[in-house]
């Protein structure tokens, strides 16, 4: 006579099926960013398509990244003045911006504005696509759907999030530069100098290799989510749309903030 | 001959004026559907080379999701898909890439891309897989809208159109490479009478010009009248009917009967 497995037991196969699926799903988004990288390299047409992405992910979030980094840099002035003025030391707020802005404020703020201007519209574009048969329609015709939607955005992506967000962090210095120095009344020299002194290239590649990260994780999980919209089973049709553009924008959202501290961990 | 039939131009995608011909598709003891649901049970039919055969059908029994399976978008949960003879499952991903390259679709609500104006989507097959000069393939993007009687509107977006003009515009993409097979799904649903009468003249034209192989889903009896040479009519996941238009008249049996007559049933 077998004895009676303890109650809590039957929920382990769930578990592991569970766990099976998330692994599964990981591996099968990793092979959907191999594959829109390597088709995104396929020809000169694709580099044209990649262009016009750099213009819509890019160029058109120039303005949002703007007015974002220069309050960023703003509030950062003000708090760091306040912080720093309690142990006397308010001529330190040029490393302090600086070095948060460059090493963490930068790419993380970014990559959020990001998702939300371009990758939200990202998977709500592929998803009406994939659910008006658009996609269909391209494989009829032989044009991978892959190359044509997939690669070119995770290309533009690769190049614009480095560099609104370099443009993030000099307007976020020039933020902190306005509350700062014209504001409180650091010296300007100090302000500057200080940050000279203490930013090194490694800050620098750090915050640039984050911003590669945060590109790399954005393009594909919102292409993704548009890409597969047809196989939710939280919905058919428009709602599917607007499901998967949700977790779209939520996944990438916590998958910036996890990332980030596993990458600031490993860049320290 | 009664309809006006368009003067179609020279196959765009090859150099000789003779394409070959569209090849014969068959379907054996198919079963289709989606994840668990089966909405074709046992289809076995046959769709002849160079001719038009009309798939019929209820609404909801299975007609675009054949055409699915045909174009590859979806594997058959058992039988198999004959292209030309050949396993359309057993073909190496390659070949059935040429093979597919070759056939003109029109999906049932157009499903042209959105982001690129009615001349950018007929040109779009012609620009990705032929070397033919610009100005050859806007001269061919004319001449395809003007057969529908779109020409009018190549600037516009397919948003910027209405159901019927973008089913048009559609069949204009299907035929931009006058392909030797052209598969339509329900190329005249939309339309006013006069427009289903062209997009039927415009089928049939083509099936002559290049002895296309034509298959079009279709719920308009006039037109099946006008264009089939053939009909596979679909009723509960099987093929109730098979054969030229005159055997489906005559055809005894009380489907086929009240659906030609067009009675709602059991009144
Ligand atoms: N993506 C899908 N997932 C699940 N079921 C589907 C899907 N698409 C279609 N079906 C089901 O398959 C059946 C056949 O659909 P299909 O679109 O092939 O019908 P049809 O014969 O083309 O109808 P109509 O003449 O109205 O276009 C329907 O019952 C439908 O509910
Ligand atoms: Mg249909």
């Amino acid at each position: 006579m077998l004895p009676t497995p303890p109650s809590s037991l039957p929920l382990l196969p769930a578990l592991g099926r569970a766990s099976i699926a998330a692994v599964g799903n990981l591996g099968a988004v990793f092979l959907f960013f191999l594959d829109g990288l390597l088709s995104g390299l396929s020809s000169t047409r694709q580099l044209q398509r990649t262009v016009l992405q750099v213009y819509f992910i890019g160029v058109k979030s120039v303005f949002v990244v703007t007015l974002i980094g220069l309050f960023t840099g703003m509030v950062l002035g003000l708090q760091g003045y306040y912080a720093l003025a309690k142990v006397g030391s308010e001529g330190l707020l040029g490393s302090a911006v600086a070095l948060s802005l460059i090493r963490e404020l930068g790419p993380v703020l970014t990559a959020i504005m990001l998702t939300g201007r371009a990758g939200s519209s990202m998977t709500a574009e592929i998803g009406v696509m994939r659910i008006s048969d658009q996609i269909d329609a391209l494989e009829v015709m032989d044009i991978p759907p892959m190359a044509y939607l997939v690669g070119p955005r995770i290309w533009a992506s690769l190049i614009s999030f480095p560099l609104l967000t370099a443009m993030f962090d000099v307007i976020g210095i020039l933020g902190g530069y306005l509350t700062g120095v014209k504001l409180l009344g650091i010296n300007a020299g100090v302000y500057f100098h200080r940050i000279n002194a203490s930013v090194e290239l490694s800050d620098v590649m750090g915050g640039f290799y984050k911003s590669l990260l945060f590109a790399v994780l954005v393009s594909t999980i919102c292409c993704f989510q548009g890409y597969y919209t047809h196989l939710r089973r939280d919905g058919a049709g428009p709602e599917s749309v607007g499901n998967a553009t949700t977790s779209a924008v939520v996944l990438s959202c916590v998958c910036i903030l996890v990332f980030d501290y596993v990458a600031t961990s490993f860049l320290l | 001959m009664t309809t006006h039939e368009p003067a179609l131009p020279i196959s765009p995608l090859s150099d000789s004026p003779e394409q070959p011909a569209g090849w014969s598709i068959a379907l054996e003891s198919l079963r289709l559907g989606y994840g668990s649901t089966v909405v074709i049970e046992s289809l076995t039919a046959h769709i002849p080379a160079g001719r038009i055969t009309c798939i019929l059908g209820g609404s909801g029994c299975g007609k675009s999701t054949l055409l699915k399976h045909i174009l590859g978008l979806a594997r058959p949960m058992a039988g198999r898909i004959l292209l030309d003879g050949k396993d359309a499952t057993q073909m190496s991903r390659r070949e059935f890439r040429q093979l597919r390259r070759r056939m003109g679709v029109l999906f049932q609500d157009g499903a042209l891309l959105g982001s690129l104006t009615l001349a950018q989507n007929v040109a779009l097959p012609l620009v990705e897989h032929s070397r033919l000069p610009k100005a050859r393939i806007a001269e061919i993007v004319h001449e395809k809208l003007t057969l529908v009687g779109l020409e009018d509107f190549k600037d516009y977006h397919p948003g910027q159109l209405s159901g019927g003009m973008r089913k048009r515009a559609g069949l204009a993409r299907a035929l931009a490479t006058d392909p030797p097979v052209v598969l339509c799904d329900e190329h005249t649903s939309g339309l006013d009478p006069i427009n289903a009468a062209s997009m039927d003249a415009l089928l049939k034209a083509m099936h002559r010009r290049f002895n296309a192989t034509v298959v079009a889903v279709s719920h308009d009896l006039e037109s099946v009248r006008t264009l089939a040479d053939h009909v596979i009519l679909l009723h509960e996941g099987r093929a109730l009917y098979q054969g030229d238009v005159p055997g489906l008249q005559a055809c005894e049996d009380p489907y086929v009967q009240t659906f030609l007559a067009r009675r709602p049933i059991n009144l």
